[in-house]
């Protein structure tokens, strides 16, 4: 993948991102002045252990959050604030402009229409086409993904596998060629073989329509294989970003440290604590009571240092 | 041969049973019904065919069933069995009349509630609770005897009344879908919320209305009856209910002429059969695959 980010503008500027979530229990912190940016062709990874609001993100920017979500910030995005936009509005960006693979491709499909008006069905919808008309096309994507068989067509998600479902998934989500695709959690639930055929499919098909790719994942080694800059958040905050060899290979924040020492490769050492609470986070910054470098500036205040001009950015004190 | 027969016959029911997800006790059930219920349309669709007379012709009146006349006469000399069969035309045309308008604004109604939430589902909810409220045979008669009585009004305030459970129904499934991530997919793909609940949920929750709809034509033909029953009916039009008040308020009961009033009873008593076993082996499949989930 190339790295024209440096000459163009970015597509999605993502500005002090917040979501808050009012429940019964308080106000739960899902994400804390999340800022970054995405160029065109490009693929970010946003990386972090489960529940540390990745897909909070994703679901912010297009607005799919629940009615007691509170948000606030800026999704810029050819000109738009997205995160201020209409119903209706949004409605006409979803699908045609930005589209989102949901992990769990089995129950993201409707179990009672045929698979192949589900992959055409956007085309109807956005672009008015004539039934037939959308399922040639629809036919065309598919088998593109391996699926050729006229027969699949016809068939339901429950007689698919999870892999075919999940081709299924991404052809409806590319059909009508958007400029971003948010994968969410794309590999999650299907074996290594498995998540290695979804994943070329994914860098295929990004590679034919141009698309940016925002990968949202906890598997660092698929973070490592497809994308160009990398993005780790721990408890609602990116802690660290810059481009995806240099964070994994020199990791600068303590987090990014530890969460590297999990891997199996270098030798399945576990982040000592539990995660905080979103709802009474720690003060200052928030990996502070699990760092083995603190000191009494860490518990009260947060500090983003920026490396290489915009290129690394790092949320800690060390540096 | 016999024996071959017999196996490719119970292997053909098997796969039908498979096809529509039904045991074979629900099969032969649902069958039963559906046998039942084709018998009565077929009659009522084709009265003219086989009625023997019109029924409105007038024979000798009070005759015992005997050869020109399988079910005897009535007062004023009618023939008892076309009566019988010009009848079930106005108990199927209330049942299904009621039935269709009451499921169509129940299902609405729900999906509107269940999918919008907030101030919507409030409202609606509170006029379902309104209408819950009214005793409606009641209103029925009370509308009936002021109104010109006439079985298409009485189809439609059965309808504008028996939405209901229906509508809570519905509303509850649909508050059960919009859940699924695979509302939220068709969202993120820019669906509208028009588009999400008649081509995502509606298909859906299919499978809980049809029953729903078998039964509610099964309450409304036996409502129909009995507001027949109690003089309140169109009295131009022959129903199996009209039939039965005439008999009692003519001496029928009294008389002991039992081909006058029996009949008629049977006749609802066999069309609501096949409704409910229908509806009840439809019900029973639900059941069972909410059992296997």
């Amino acid at each position: 993948m190339s790295m024209r980010h440096d000459i163009n503008a970015p597509i999605l500027q993502v500005v002090g991102l917040s979501v808050r979530f009012e429940t019964p229990l308080g106000l739960v912190h899902a994400a804390d002045d999340v800022a970054f940016d995405i160029y065109e062709m490009e693929t970010l990874a946003l990386v972090g252990e489960t529940g540390c609001g990745k897909s909070v993100v994703a679901s912010a920017i297009m607005q799919l959050l629940p009615g007691n979500a509170v948000v606030e910030g800026k999704a810029l995005f050819s000109k738009m604030d997205l995160l201020k936009l209409e119903e209706k509005e949004i409605s006409r960006v979803r699908g045609n402009e930005i589209s989102i693979i949901f992990q769990n491709p089995s129950l993201s499909l409707n179990p009672i229409i045929e698979v192949g008006e589900q992959i055409a069905e956007p085309l109807q919808v956005h672009r008015k086409m004539a039934r037939r008309e959308s399922h040639q096309v629809a036919k065309g994507f598919l088998s593109r993904l391996g699926l050729g068989e006229r027969s699949l067509m016809r068939m339901y998600p429950f007689q698919f596998s999870g892999g075919m479902n999940q081709r299924v998934m991404i052809a409806t989500s590319m059909i009508l060629s958007p400029k971003i695709i948010i994968a969410d959690e794309p590999t999650k639930g299907l074996d290594r073989a498995l998540a290695r055929d979804v994943t070329s499919e994914i860098e295929k098909i990004m590679d034919l329509t141009g698309a940016s790719l925002l990968l949202i994942t906890h598997d660092i080694s698929l973070a490592a294989m497809i994308s160009d800059r990398i993005a780790v958040m721990y408890c609602g905050e990116i802690v660290e970003m810059g481009k995806c060899k240099d964070v994994l290979r020199e990791p600068l924040h303590p987090y990014t440290c530890a969460l590297l020492d999990c891997l199996p490769e270098r030798g399945f050492k576990p982040i000592a604590g539990a995660s905080p609470s979103m709802i009474d986070p720690p003060q200052g910054c928030k990996f502070h009571p699990r760092c083995p470098y603190k000191t009494q500036e860490c518990m009260q205040k947060q500090r983003i240092r920026k490396i290489d001009g915009d290129e690394r950015q790092v949320r800690c004190w060390q540096y | 041969m016999a024996g071959d027969f017999n196996r490719v016959a119970s292997c053909k029911a098997t796969e039908w049973a498979k096809i529509l997800r039904l045991d074979m006790r629900g099969l032969r059930i649902a069958l039963f019904g559906l046998l039942l219920f084709l018998t009565i349309f077929i009659l009522a669709a084709f009265s003219d065919i086989f009625a023997p007379y019109d029924p409105w012709n007038r024979f000798e009146p009070f005759l015992a069933p005997c050869r020109e006349h399988i079910l005897g006469t009535n007062d004023l000399g009618n023939d008892i069995l076309s009566e019988l069969i010009y009848g079930s035309r106005v108990s199927l045309i209330v049942g299904f009349g009621a039935a269709l308008m009451a499921t169509l604004i129940g299902t609405l109604i729900g999906l509107f509630a269940g999918y919008f939430r907030g101030l919507m589902d409030e409202t609606l909810m509170g006029i379902t609770d309104v209408f819950l409220m009214i005793p409606q045979i009641p209103l029925i008669i009370i509308l009936a005897a002021f109104l010109r009585p006439s079985f298409w009004l009485v189809a439609l305030i059965m309808g504008a009344l028996w939405w209901t459970s229906t509508a809570r129904v519905v509303r509850s499934k649909a508050m059960q879908i919009r859940e699924t991530s695979f509302i939220e997919c068709s969202r993120s793909l820019g669906f509208s919320h028009m588009h999400i609940i008649f081509s995502d949920i509606l298909p859906n929750i299919l499978h809980v209305i049809m029953p729903k709809f078998l039964l509610t034509i099964a309450s409304a033909m036996i409502s129909e009856a009995s507001i027949s029953f109690l003089g309140l009916g169109d009295p131009t039009m022959k129903s199996w209910g009209m039939m039965i008040n005439f008999a009692f308020t003519r001496g029928g009961f009294i008389n002991g002429y039992w081909w006058w009033y029996l009949p008629p009873g049977l006749c609802i008593t066999l069309s609501v059969l096949s409704l409910v076993l229908m509806g009840f082996s439809l019900e029973e499949r639900e059941e069972e695959t909410m059992r296997i989930e």
